[in-house]
């Protein structure tokens, strides 16, 4: 596996994820579970993204929300 | 306003907030149309909001952040149709792009879930013929410049037309109109063949127009048919399944950060680093870096996660902040002292509910002291509120007549901690979702309905007792089973991130499929990476390596795992919070086709190994058949492999550069090139690679003809028979799961009904378990190329550091606990609990609950006949109350 290209000698315990849809939510919360701080940034009144806008999904047939 | 929301099919006001459940539920002006804003006229939003809350003079302010690294997951727009002329989009209105459909489907959409006809404003008119059109704005690079297959339209248009079948109440005749239907996904081919079994049309067709039918009032779609004949149908509605896309703003962003793209503008990666990109320290997800589904999505998320903060593992914990809480008060000795928290949140119930008469029935129930009723319950100034008020009036027991305790329970127990009570001590009533939403056109029975609600809770609370959980260390080490590219990948990123891992491999070397692939769709070496891969494991002290190992027993739960591991007759007992399961897959044998009986037949990693070893039959090969879906895709084995289609034209191609005079078919029955792959699929064809289309009905017939063998089968277009000399027939052989029963038995996990493993929730728990602490990766859950096993690989570990991050685990609060004077053994309730948390004692002959493994769903108290069980927080005692509170008014 290649590892990442920089290593910090100081690092800072903080990420920004950019964009609330279902990916940037699950980053975040992944990120901000494992002991780190998220700023996670999102330009419409709301995160949620375009899944929001789904009625059901398969196979569950959940509702997006 | 259009909204956006809905897609335009709805209209919005300029402040809005986007939707019912949007987090967070808070209004927002829209400055290009706000009349305030723009003309200075209007005003009214301030004048009338009791919050003071509008303020017109916010500006945009620039801040400036300092972190360690950057996830960039924007996602995509969908693909405008009305650039496209010949589909007439926004000349007629029951021309609706897919996600305009999604919004017709939707309880909460602008015709509240009825399928009837945008055109007809009476919302009665119910469509009977609907045609959905695949690959709009995707694989078009004529009249768009979208080249690559967007991934998802295929499953999303089959599930859209089971949804309207669904909804539809006179049989509704839905038709797709597609060129291969890419239901490449995990259990999607079944879904695919159980719509055609419910009368869904798949039609394999061109399509050359939609246009309104002006003498019917409906719509025509004008196609060629699988048979070159240009046909009409007309059809009441008409489904755009539009494409993704990068939207101008994501290409911005990418391009003033320097960050590289491809040819299509999503973000550029490297198979071996899917979640990196161009610029050290910044990562990316989702269908910025391609288009894919939600579990695709999902995975690369927690896979950024992991990449993400791998260089900054020094700096753990170092921004978060620790929590103080105030000491709790022992409520044992009290009587019960309710308060009740009656919430309008804004007009969602009070408009609907007379919340000041539910208020003022509650004050007169037993037990409760306290009544208020608020604007929003649920907001920040009302919890300080609530903390004063529980301290000032000593209040005990907590009772919030608001909305659903799935969404806002954990944020009234945060307050009840924080006015140092029990935070079991609170009760909430859904006089929203079960109430002044469904009744909201019988206002009165309505309030009526949230009296009862209110009185059931406060009967319920009256009986509530603290709750007490339990801390547990965690072992801050990881088992990963499997290693190959997908448990080496975990195995590294566990490590970097500062905790020991023990890899157990059944081979006696590492590496797995990935040493007997050649080259991935974006033309990487497999081996040289897998070589540099194994050697970076076998460097890394924190690896510990157990070769020709397997796993025999496991007890324990997540945090505290002791796994016996058996290396031929020894067999040691590994300590570990977490276990990763990565034991891939592998080629089938064909059982057909000549496969075994001739040397000119040969599966695709056959193939591999002669490129890249070099062979005399590969160089010299003047016509070269390859055969899809072999054994993939038929009664037997109803799945597709996904890896095959884009394997086989990776082959074909190499075949026909090596010698363009090279006779290169292949024989297919969906190509499945998904994604940016699909341009490997125009290579091919611009390179004179010949595709043939075959049905199950219609296989390829293969005769062995002394050092060759002839492949027979059918051209449609043609409407001929014919016949291949083929010096290689390289068959795409099923990938089929390796024999997981010990190992699923071992971990108490389950696979499906072909073999692999069962995830936690398909959408959104892909690498999870349904047990805590473990998670699976790579070709275990489903066949995927080696850029999504790293994904998953990666994805995984990330759900592992959410655990093995930890020092400890609370366990207790709402879980069973089993009365043994009561329990007779019968070992029901071990038969009814799916987390395996209850055991039998063996000395006393009585179930004992786990509270590390239960998860408080209740389904063993429903079972016993002797009551024994009890589920903590809804014991029988509270149930029976609330139960007769609502039988007496």
């Amino acid at each position: 596996m290649e590892r990442n290209d920089l290593t910090p000698t100081d690092p800072k315990g903080s990420v920004m994820v950019v964009g609330g849809g279902v990916a940037g939510m699950q980053s975040a919360l992944d990120i901000a579970n494992s002991g780190f701080y998220v700023y996670l940034v999102e330009k419409s009144p709301a995160i949620g993204g375009k899944m929001a806008q789904l009625d059901k999904t398969f196979p569950t047939n959940d509702c997006a929300m | 306003m259009d909204d956006e929301y809905n897609e335009g099919l709805g209209k919005r006001k300029a402040i809005y907030v986007p939707y019912s459940q949007a987090v967070p539920l808070k209004y927002s002006i829209d400055p290009d149309n706000c009349l305030y804003l723009t003309k200075g006229r209007c005003g009214t939003c301030e004048k009338v909001c009791p919050s003071h809350a509008i303020n017109y003079l916010d500006q945009k302010k620039e801040i400036t952040l300092n972190v360690g690294s950057v996830v960039l997951s924007t996602g995509f727009k969908s693909f405008d149709p009305s650039k496209l002329d010949h589909l007439s989009f926004g000349q007629h209105p029951d021309i609706v792009t897919s996600m305009g459909f999604e919004r017709v489907l939707s309880a909460t959409g602008p015709q509240g879930g009825h399928l009837v006809l945008p055109s007809d404003k009476k919302h009665k008119k119910e469509p009977k013929k609907i045609a959905w059109l695949q690959c709009v704005g995707s694989r078009d690079e004529n009249r768009c410049n979208n080249g690559y297959c967007s991934s998802v339209c295929c499953m999303y248009a089959v599930k859209q037309s089971v949804m309207a079948k669904d909804h539809s109440k006179e049989p509704l005749d839905c038709a797709i109109f597609y060129m291969d239907m890419r239901t490449q996904g995990k259990d999607f081919d079944r879904y695919y063949e159980k719509a055609k079994d419910n009368g869904v049309r798949f039609v394999r067709s061109r399509v050359h127009s939609v246009y309104p039918d002006h003498d019917k009032g409906n719509l025509v779609m004008g196609y060629v048919d699988e048979l070159g004949a240009m046909v009409k149908e007309n059809f009441d509605m008409v489904v755009l399944s539009t494409g993704l896309e990068i939207s101008a703003d994501s290409f911005e962003l990418a391009t003033t950060m320097g960050i590289e793209l491809d040819r299509s503008n999503f973000i550029k990666t490297d198979s071996f680093k899917p979640v990196s990109t161009s610029m050290p320290g910044v990562y990316a997800c989702g269908v910025f870096t391609g288009p894919k589904d939600i579990p695709q999505s999902v995975m690369e998320a927690s896979a950024a996660a992991s990449a993400a903060t791998e260089n900054l593992a020094l700096a753990r914990n170092s921004k978060t902040r620790a929590v103080t809480t105030p000491r709790e008060r022992d409520v044992a000795g009290e009587s019960p002292r309710i308060g009740v928290f009656v919430c309008n949140c804004g007009t969602n119930i009070g408009g609907i509910v007379d919340v000041p008469a539910v208020a003022e029935y509650a004050r007169h129930l037993p037990g409760v002291v306290y009544v208020e009723e608020n604007l929003f319950t649920c907001s920040q100034d009302t919890q300080d509120k609530l903390v004063e008020v529980i301290k000032e009036k000593g209040l005990n027991r907590i009772v919030i007549a608001a909305c659903t305790p799935k969404t806002h329970e954990d944020l009234f127990r945060e307050t009840l901690i924080d006015a140092g009570l029990n935070k079991y001590l609170v009760e909430m009533a859904n006089i929203r979702n079960q109430d002044s939403w469904v009744h909201s056109n019988e206002p009165e029975l309505a309030t009526a309905k949230a009296r009862d609600l209110v009185r059931m809770a406060v009967a319920k609370a009256f009986r509530l007792e603290p709750l007490f959980e339990s801390q547990l260390p965690v072992t801050q080490s990881a088992l990963v089973v499997g290693g190959g590219i997908t448990g080496m990948t975990a195995a590294l990123s566990l490590s970097r991130q500062g905790y020991p891992v023990t890899l157990v491999e059944q081979n006696q070397t590492l590496g797995g499929n990935g040493r007997l692939l050649y080259k991935t769709s974006k033309n990487e070496e497999v081996s040289l990476f897998v070589r540099k891969l194994i050697s970076e494991v076998e460097a890394d002290e924190h690896v510990h390596i157990l070769l020709g190992s397997s796993v025999h027993g496991v007890e324990g739960f997540v945090g505290n795992f002791k796994t016996t591991v058996a290396t031929g007759d020894d067999s040691r007992i590994v300590e570990h919070g977490v276990a990763l399961l990565a034991t891939g897959a592998r080629e089938s044998r064909p059982a057909e086709y000549c496969y075994g009986e001739h040397d000119a037949v040969m599966t695709l990693l056959d193939l591999d190994a002669r490129f890249a070893k070099g062979s005399k039959v590969v160089d010299r090969a003047e016509n070269v058949v390859f055969i899809q879906c072999v054994g993939s895709r038929d009664q037997e084995h109803p799945y597709c492999s996904k890896v095959c289609c884009t394997h086989s034209i990776k082959s074909a191609i190499a075949f026909k550069r090596k010698n363009p005079e090279t006779g290169v078919y292949l024989l297919y029955r969906d190509i499945r090139t998904y994604g940016q792959r699909e341009f490997l699929y125009k290579e091919a064809r611009d390179l004179g690679i010949l595709f043939f289309q075959y049905d199950l009905d219609n296989k390829p017939v293969v005769t062995p003809e002394g050092d060759h063998v002839t492949v027979a089968f059918t051209d449609h277009v043609l409407g001929l028979r014919l016949a291949v000399d083929a010096d290689i027939l390289c068959l795409a052989a099923r990938i089929e799961p390796n024999d997981n029963t010990r190992l699923g038995q071992a971990f108490k996990v389950t696979s499906d009904n072909d073999g692999w493993f069962l995830e936690a929730h398909q959408k959104l728990r892909p690498v999870d378990f349904a047990t805590d602490g473990l998670f699976l990766c790579g070709m275990a859950h489903y066949p995927k190329p080696v850029d999504e096993s790293i994904s998953q690989a990666r994805a995984a570990a990330a759900r592992a550091l959410t655990v093995l991050s930890r020092d400890s685990i609370n366990v207790g609060g709402i879980v069973a606990n089993i009365n043994p004077e009561r329990c007779a053994g019968c070992g029901g309730c071990v038969e009814v609990c799916s987390y395996n948390a209850i055991t039998m004692d063996p000395a006393k002959h009585v179930a004992v609950v786990n509270d590390a493994l239960c998860k408080g769903c209740g389904a063993c108290a429903a079972t016993c006949p002797s009551e024994a069980p009890s589920l903590m927080g809804f014991n029988n005692d509270q149930l029976y109350a609330q139960i007769k509170s609502a039988m007496t008014v």
